[in-house]
């Protein structure tokens, strides 16, 4: 261990441990399980980025002239798959949950770390899978598979992408059964469910989504597969089955998703907003219960995406209203978080500024979705840029800026460097505005009817779409910043001192980075979550000395 | 308005109005409600930055405030529910007496055809001031009726009919486009709809190539495919009389009762073991993938025509007499 490579012999820790390959792949340690998901999510993430980018481009003309019009459904095919599937789902809770669910528990690991490991080759099995498709022949029915094109009608690799997400499935079913049997049986003594951090609240929702949901998806892929290839009747109406019904269970689980997708996040802005403003949450019980509210009423309003199917009316009128009865916790979540500010100490670090930029997104997403829920207009908006822009504030301007925010929250931990500051404010700024000249105009866009997964539009909506492409450049160099920074600060970054943001919660009371069993002894609990009036307000960022 | 950069699509329908109102309604709420939220983060950010000194204030929370802001939001999107499910209503909701088009979606293009015959591509003429039900079937995967001028959309599935209709108030012509992603030329399956003056609807009307009635053409599909040796307009028949059938209730011989509307005359040609009328026997041979979907549409609109008046009038005997003339005199 301490084999004096540099001046001082340096403390052993997680990432000191052991090197060498094999010590990366075969771990079982909770934190580098976390960090093999982050090069591989944003590995996937600028993957899809990059196709978002060739969309964009071939958007800012009205004619089809940059791709041809196969490559152009393959391109937002794949932006969707990769997205979805290989970004926003692990991004938050497979990163930031795997890292943070023990030490925010006070556990040496989780429950099942070989189980943690396993998650991480399906994903990179479905992972694989997917990119293989994507090299030979590429995939064209939308990220959302619709019958009978992707079963009957599509040349392209359906039957691979699907098998791919499909074990990409088990790595998110696996990672959320983990976390729901560590959360009940791995907290340390005196940290009981009220004192759990809302970030753990947040992730038990999510475990709990995940664990019923991903299996209906997984299901409803080897049905088309066995569709395609052995001709079943299932969802094919010349063979006597309904298209509808692929609809109902593909959206029985991609809607309960986006909550998959936006819960975590809402934790990540629980932690940061209150260590940020040294203030204890305001109504605590409210912004837990409303997370386990999302969960448990998001799995009943799938079918507010298939108002203009061919559903029956009443059926319409169920969905509309139960969509509406989803949009109340998450409107007290944000009350909350505004009302925690008041009379606080307020900072306007990196993580903050996310925690703002989040705020204001995922406000414009959920106000739009009301829009989305009133059957009425839905039938005008439905499948246009409407919906494009608002699912992107919710899952681009919601999901992503909580783990950016997170990101720069806890890299001191991860990392045991800081990063630097300036370059995270202006990169906060930069996302916060390439963002917004990215999707707003989609919104004019869509209520215009421009419909969605067009190659080619009519004249009069290209300036708008100009408008978008443009700061969809901005937003790329948004995103280009952190990684760039986050790598000089490993070898440059000042080193951090174990708690350097004066933060309650245990995964601060621990050393940056943490030993591989995160806690010399096991932590005990006497304080409530968010305990800042016991904690002293720093004025600046601590470095170790 | 610019002709490049609309920021408002055209009101061109009866619902468009409604629409547009619970829009602006919505927009000016969420105008607030944004720039309510922006307020109050940036006051507290900036009013209680931190300083030097200067301490937090510690607030576990407050009952009644989390009482208002959940109720207070829950009665208002109560409001907009009931105000979108109206809308809705309209929406779905075909006004009796309406002009039917019968519209066949396949990969990539619209096939339309007017009940008195006329055939369109990727055009529809209708007048203004008009109901216009549009009957809908896709040969192939599932495409979307889409005219953003209107505010409606409907998707069009394969293996059966979706509803959808408009009363157009404002000439011009106005884009139709293909709303479900539906393969290669996705973007390309699009159309225009052409609202016309009523007397210049006429003209045009007549103006075309001479069609035979949907019905018509319907009829003498009935005879061609044998329809008639069964389905009798009297109660010899070994099916069922069809005539005054649309719009009926049918009593099924495992007990259920079902009305008799398109989608049910659709299934009952192509695969009628499905529903067996009480008192007959599943005799009748299967006509999926025999007849097209636009033949299919015309035996519907033939069956549809069968009302009690239409076939007192004088027929070929023994055949049931359709609403309409079958052929315009030709020349």
């Amino acid at each position: 261990m301490a084999t004096a490579v540099s001046i001082a012999p340096e403390r052993e820790h997680y990432l000191n441990k052991e090197y060498g390959i094999r010590s990366w792949l075969l771990t079982t340690d909770h934190k580098r399980i976390a960090l093999l998901y982050l090069v591989s999510i944003t590995f996937f993430f600028f993957i899809g980025g990059f196709f978002a980018l060739l969309i964009r481009l071939e958007l800012l003309t009205p004619a089809g002239d940059l791709v041809q019009a196969d490559t152009y459904n393959k391109l937002f095919t794949m932006h969707g798959v990769i997205m979805v599937f290989f970004f926003l789902i692990p991004a938050v809770p497979a990163v930031l949950g795997n890292f943070l669910v023990p030490l925010m528990i006070g556990a040496r690991d989780l429950a099942f770390p070989k189980i943690n490991l396993l998650s991480w080759y399906c994903y990179i099995a479905g992972g694989i899978l997917v990119l293989h498709a994507m090299l030979t022949g590429g995939l064209d029915t939308g990220w959302t598979f619709y019958t009978p094109f992707s079963t009957a009608f599509s040349n392209t690799a359906v039957v691979e992408a699907g098998l791919g997400i499909f074990i990409n499935g088990f790595s998110s079913i696996l990672t959320g059964l983990n976390f729901i049997v560590t959360i009940h049986r791995m907290r340390a003594p005196g940290l009981t469910w009220s004192r759990l951090p809302l970030f753990l609240w947040s992730h038990y929702a999510t475990s709990v989504i995940m664990l019923l949901g991903t299996p209906v998806i997984a299901i409803t892929l080897v049905l088309v597969v066995l569709e395609r290839a052995f001709h079943l009747g299932i969802f094919d109406p010349t063979r006597g089955g309904d298209p509808l019904l692929f609809q109902h269970l593909f959206w029985f689980y991609s809607h309960p998703a986006v909550y998959i997708m936006i819960l975590p996040s809402m934790g990540v802005v629980s932690e940061i907003v209150t260590c940020f403003s040294r203030k204890r949450i305001f109504g605590y019980y409210f912004v837990a219960m409303a997370s386990i509210g999302i969960a448990v009423i998001g799995f009943f309003v799938w079918a507010h995406h298939m108002f203009v199917a061919g559903m029956s009316l009443y059926a319409a009128l169920i969905f509309s209203i139960l969509s509406y009865l989803v949009a109340v916790p998450s409107a007290i979540k944000v009350f909350n978080w505004t009302a925690t500010l008041y009379k606080g100490s307020v900072s306007f670090s990196t993580p903050m500024l996310y925690v703002f930029g989040f705020i204001g997104l995922f406000t414009m997403g959920g106000l739009t979705g009301l829009f989305l829920a009133a059957l009425g207009i839905d039938v005008h908006v439905t499948d246009t840029y409407f919906v494009v822009a608002h699912f992107h504030y919710i899952m681009v301007g919601g999901t992503v800026m909580g783990y950016l925010g997170g990101m720069h929250y806890w890299w001191p931990k991860i990392s045991g460097r800081l990063y630097p500051e300036a370059w995270g404010r202006l990169a906060a700024l930069i996302v916060f505005l390439g963002f917004n000249l990215t999707f707003f105009p989609q919104f004019i866009l869509g209520y215009l009817g421009m419909p969605r997964r067009y190659w080619q539009y009519p004249p009069e909506f290209q300036v708008l779409n100009v408008l978008s492409t443009a700061g969809s450049t901005i937003l790329a160099v948004g995103y280009l910043l952190p990684m760039v920074y986050f790598l000089w600060s490993m070898r440059y970054g000042e080193l951090a001192d174990d708690n350097p943001w004066d933060a309650a919660g245990l995964e601060w009371k621990t050393s940056s980075p943490p030993p591989t069993f995160n806690f010399d002894e096991t932590p005990v609990v006497t304080w409530e979550a968010y305990n800042y009036d016991e904690l002293p307000t720093p004025q600046e960022v601590h470095v170790e000395q | 308005m610019f002709d490049n950069f609309p920021l408002w699509p055209v009101r061109a329908s009866t619902t468009a109005g409604s629409v547009d109102a619970l829009y602006i309604f919505l927009v000016l709420l969420s105008a607030f409600m944004s720039v309510a939220i922006f307020i109050m983060i940036t006051v507290f950010a900036l009013r209680y930055r931190r300083r030097a000194g200067q301490q937090a204030q510690q607030i576990e929370g407050s009952n009644i405030l989390e009482l208002t802001w959940s109720a207070v939001p829950l009665a208002v999107f109560m409001v907009i529910f009931v105000w979108g499910a109206i809308i809705f209503f309209q929406e779905r909701t075909p006004p009796r007496g309406a002009a039917e088009i019968y519209v066949v979606a396949k990969q990539w293009m619209w096939k339309l055809q007017h009940e008195e015959g006329h055939k369109e591509i990727n055009e529809l003429h209708v007048p203004v001031g008009r109901d216009v039900k549009m009957i809908m079937t896709s040969q192939d995967v599932i495409h979307s009726f889409y005219v953003p001028a209107f505010r409606i959309k409907q998707d069009v599935l394969p293996g059966r009919y979706t509803t959808a209709w408009f009363r157009a108030t404002r000439p011009g012509t106005y884009h139709l486009f293909c709303a479900e992603y539906c393969g290669t030329q996705h973007s390309g399956m699009i159309g225009q709809v052409v609202v016309m003056e009523p007397a210049q609807y006429q003209a045009w009307l007549t103006g075309g190539a001479a069609f035979g009635s949907m019905a018509g053409s319907g009829e003498s599909m009935f005879l061609q495919l044998g329809c008639s040796t069964c389905h009798r307009p009297d109660t010899q028949g070994r099916g069922p009389n069809l005539v005054g059938l649309f719009g009926s209730k049918v009593q099924l011989e495992d007990g259920r009762t079902v009305v008799a509307e398109e989608n049910y005359i659709r299934e009952s040609i192509l695969n009628p073991s499905a529903k067996v009328v009480s008192g007959f026997k599943p005799i009748m041979p299967v006509f999926q993938g025999l007849v097209s979907e636009e033949q299919l549409t015309a035996l519907v609109a033939y069956v549809k025509s069968l009302t009690p008046q239409a076939s007192g009038a004088a027929g070929t005997p023994g055949l049931i007499s359709p609403g309409k003339p079958p052929q315009e005199p030709k020349e």
